[in-house]
């Protein structure tokens, strides 16, 4: 037994190191360009790749291999730097959400050029010269190179230590990750500093990548994004920009993971969560970190006036709607599905909204309602026999159960702090559907939602799905313009004032948070019947960024962008699928595209070309005109 | 006399303004009334136990340097800030450390120092959400906004005299007129006392009179008490019914204008020349 718990702890640690290498660089990026770097995992994925290729390729000695470990890191560093200087450097002025979307672009890009590179098969790289042996504490058996591990994270933390204490550099970063107007003020080439920031930063992502090979973990095309969830909890529960504290907390991962295989195996994946959302609440700035500078609403940027739509826009939609009557006969049974499926990402991408436009909260793990919705309906039809009705009605109130339980923590923080917590929640919830098979099948998901009676058909359930998504998405949309909606863009815009008028801001956001966790739990079971199956994917994290990106990419400040959003990402994406296996290539390619070129989204850009327009028109576009002429100023 | 012997007369003073405020009001209890009121920011007594009260209709100044504890005094008194001792009390109930949406429901409004509105929405808009607040109504899922008590925010508006700027968002106001945004929502919710921190600050100084005499106006015929800071001396001198000075978060000296005006460690600790006012 004693054997047992010596070996987990050492393993535990020897994992802590490679999380720790990706999880400090991260935060050191964090720090110094406040950018929330989804990149980051396909860096430490590059690393691991590259060092795989090195190895194969230069002698198989000492030298060699040591060679290929640095050459991969330096090597990530350096696509890290190019990242920064042809991405992202453009995009410093822009919502952080922006920064955001276009570093989940290259997230996408990297993953098919990866594909297209190394091929689809996991690839495992060579043990380590000289430390292929063990040593032995009883029976427990303790490989050298997890030894040498163990070495590894303090001497990085050490190094870094020096470096950010004894050169100018190092000085300039910490002064930044403090105070970044005041180290621009004082005269510092901030381009030069973030671009190396980022080197630094990449180049620990990519040593920790190619560290990982010889413990005999392959390199693989999801190690990205599973990396990248597992260091944001590291950077959270240490601290944002806390190089110490991102130490502390993935030896805290690390153990917590080898030891929780022992006593809870069914939750291992849920604890790293549970222990960022324990820490989250208690101490909202992480273990090391120190409060930052007013923590602002993510992603709002300058407040735009919402006004109500004009009529051209009204007719627009009255079209559309007349369309989606008189169509559906005419299509096709692919037609027919994708169009559902659309209509129902709308819904989501509209509930989305509600809480990051006019609620100023944005989510990272909106899926976890769509997913409980999901499931709710799949476990109340396989289990109890409910009919069709009672589902669609379950759907939102388990969604809402646990919005107003996830929300009750999350309105407690704000910014980036906030998105964060959601991601846990939502890690949470994906772990659940993951690893509690019994209830919930696990990855093979829960099969035999379909649609009953009359609406059973696909056309039938098409109408029925288009009704309800439109339906709540117009309420959604009411919401905003009534008093409700307002109180909540009130305490976003000004949480001071809007207290000092008799407005509890947490109560409006939290009441916000449950309503649309609602209407998301309305959309996935919508999709679980559309389906016919639930499965785990429903709450990945990848869902919850593709309802941020239809969001963002419709433009957040206008009331119709999660629409027009929802129907262009998604449309895009379905023909994607058709045309080419390296569709996460071009949707990434096109992401960073419209980030670049709309920063105001595509709904956001429509209306400033609208009111631009409008601004020859005479008098009656007086009052928008004006709108945009301010906005202009 | 020594500086402690000065205090401790303009703590006489300002409670003494405190009991005479009370004894000549009908109702008993004067509108505002603060007592001992304290705050420390770590080692530094921001406010160290200040007294005053404001009747109906009446406007009290707080002056003092910068760093005086005016801002301090003001968010304890708003809710924005729990006071480490003392009491607030609004007409006689005691409203000490309550959070600033109750104080508001209790009728109080105020304005900031550096202006908060809701730069997402028209100037009307921003008063209508005081209205809606007001009348109880934020909670509703229906109705939409637009049209909600626009009379009443127009009327509003017309009063502080930026009518022509209701359509106008928020964001893009210039800052004087912001102020008065912030009056007119002040107002929306028939105050019995005003907090007005600074309200002529980034005004045109023709600009600063009519907006203070407009204030003293609406607050003579509302009967609404207000407590003011201001560092425009003329605005102070000329609006305000007695004025209380601070320095290092203690009052040193309270009363008429004229009594103020005249008292030597004003003039000393807070004016520095012994000139008051270019214009007085």
């Amino acid at each position: 037994m004693m054997e047992l718990l010596l070996v987990q702890g050492l393993n535990g640690l020897a994992s802590a190191a490679s999380l720790f290498l990706v999880a400090a660089g991260l935060s050191i990026i964090f720090g110094v360009t406040r950018i929330v770097n989804f990149a980051h995992g396909s860096l430490y994925m590059l690393g691991a790749y590259i060092a795989v290729t090195l190895f194969a390729v230069l002698p198989r000695d000492q030298l060699g291999f040591w060679g290929a470990v640095l050459l991969s890191a330096v090597a990530a560093g350096l696509l890290g730097a190019l990242l920064e200087r042809l991405v992202l450097r453009r995009l410093y002025g822009a919502p952080e959400l922006f920064q955001l979307l276009a570093t989940f672009g290259v997230v996408l890009i990297v993953q098919d050029a990866a594909l297209l590179i190394w091929g689809p098969q996991d690839l495992l790289g060579p043990r380590a010269p000289g430390l292929r042996g063990a040593v032995y504490v009883g029976e427990a058996r303790i490989p050298l190179y997890d030894l040498f591990l163990f070495a590894v994270g303090p001497v990085v933390l050490a190094l870094l230590w020096l470096l950010f204490n004894r050169t100018r550099w190092g000085t300039l970063v910490r002064a930044a990750t403090q105070d970044r107007e005041m180290v621009a003020a004082l005269g510092v080439n901030q381009r030069w500093l973030f671009t190396t920031v980022f080197f630094l930063g990449s180049l620990l992502a990519g040593l920790g990548g190619a560290l990982q090979l010889p413990r005999g973990q392959p390199a693989t095309l999801h190690m990205d994004l599973d990396v990248i969830t597992e260091a944001f909890a590291v950077v959270v529960i240490g601290g944002m920009g806390s190089v110490p504290g991102a130490f502390l907390a993935a030896l805290l991962i690390g153990m917590l993971q080898a030891y929780g295989i022992l006593v809870f195996p069914k939750i291992t994946l849920v604890l790293t969560f549970l222990v960022m959302a324990a820490v989250l609440v208690v101490r909202p700035h992480g273990l090391l970190g120190r409060p930052q500078g007013a923590a602002r609403a993510l992603g709002a940027g300058v407040e735009a006036v919402i006004r109500p739509a004009p009529p051209a826009l009204r007719r627009l939609g009255l079209a559309v709607l007349a369309l989606l009557l008189v169509l559906p006969p005419f299509l096709g049974s692919y037609a027919v599905s994708v169009l559902g499926e659309i209509a129902v990402f709308v819904l989501f991408a509209a509930s989305l909204h509600l809480m990051m436009g006019p609620g100023g909260m944005a989510s990272f793990g909106h899926a976890a309602y769509f997913g409980l919705g999901a499931y709710g309906v799949a476990l109340l039809v396989t289990n109890f026999g409910v009919p069709m009705l009672g589902g669609l009605v379950a759907a939102p109130v388990v969604a809402a159960i646990a919005g107003a339980v996830f929300g009750w923590f999350c309105v407690r923080l704000s910014g980036v702090y906030l998105a964060m917590l959601t991601l846990a929640f939502a890690q949470i919830a994906w772990s659940g559907a993951f690893q509690w098979v019994e209830l919930t099948g696990g990855d093979n998901g829960i099969l035999g939602v379909w649609p009953e009676g009359f609406l059973a058909g696909p056309l039938p359930f098409l109408y029925l799905t288009l009704a309800v998504s439109i339906g709540v998405t117009l309420l959604l949309r009411r919401v905003i313009y009534a008093p409700f909606g307002y109180a909540l863009r009130a305490g976003r815009d000004s949480p001071l004032r809007a207290e000092a008028i008799g407005i509890g801001v947490r109560g409006v956001q939290w009441r916000a948070f449950i309503l649309a966790a609602a209407a998301a739990g309305v959309a996935g079971g919508l999709f679980a019947y559309g389906k016919g199956s639930v499965f785990p994917t429903y709450m990945q994290i990848s869902r919850s960024v593709d309802g941020l990106m239809m969001v963002l990419l419709g433009g957040v400040q206008t009331v119709s962008g999660p629409i027009v959003g929802a129907v262009v990402f998604r449309g895009l994406e379905e023909q994607l699928l058709r045309l080419t296996d390296y569709w996460r290539a071009v949707l990434g390619a096109a992401i960073l595209l419209l980030v670049l070129a709309f920063p105001q989204g595509i709904a956001g850009a429509a209306q400033a070309w609208w009111q631009r327009r409008g601004a020859g028109t005479g008098p009656a576009a007086a009052g928008t005109e004006r709108g945009e002429a301010e906005r202009a100023a | 006399m020594t500086a402690e012997a000065g205090a401790a007369a303009a703590a006489r003073a300002a409670n003494g303004m405190a009991d005479g405020m009370a004894d000549g009001m009908p109702g008993g209890a004067p509108v505002l009334a603060v007592e001992g009121l304290e705050k420390r920011f770590g080692g530094v007594h921001a406010v160290a136990g200040i007294s005053f009260a404001v009747g109906a209709g009446e406007l009290l100044a707080l002056i003092g340097p910068n760093g005086a504890g005016k801002s301090t005094t003001f968010n304890m008194v708003g809710g924005q800030l729990r006071p480490d001792g003392g009491r607030v009390r609004l007409a006689g109930q005691d409203i000490t450390g309550l959070p600033p949406r109750r104080i508001w429901k209790l009728g109080v409004g105020r304005t900031f120092q550096i202006t908060a509105t809701f730069a997402s929405m028209t100037v009307r808009e921003n008063v209508q959400m005081a209205l809606l607040s007001h009348h109880g109504e934020l909670s509703g899922l229906w109705r939409p906004v637009a049209k909600r008590h626009a009379a009443e925010a127009d009327a509003l508006l017309a009063r502080v005299g930026i009518l022509d700027q209701a359509e106008r968002g928020c964001g893009v106001l210039a800052y004087g007129d912001l102020k008065r945004v912030e009056l007119a929502v002040a107002m929306a919710h028939s105050p019995r006392l005003l907090l007005m921190d600074e309200p002529t600050a980034g005004m045109a100084p023709r600009e600063r009179v009519a907006l203070m005499a407009l204030t003293a106006r609406v607050a003579r015929e509302s009967g609404i008490a207000v407590l003011f800071t201001e560092h425009d001396m003329d605005v102070v001198f000329a609006h305000a019914d007695r004025i209380l000075v601070m320095s290092r978060g203690r009052p040193i000296a309270a009363g008429d204008p004229e009594t103020v005006r005249n008292h030597p460690e004003v003039r000393a600790v807070y004016l520095g020349t012994g000139k008051t006012s270019g214009g007085h």
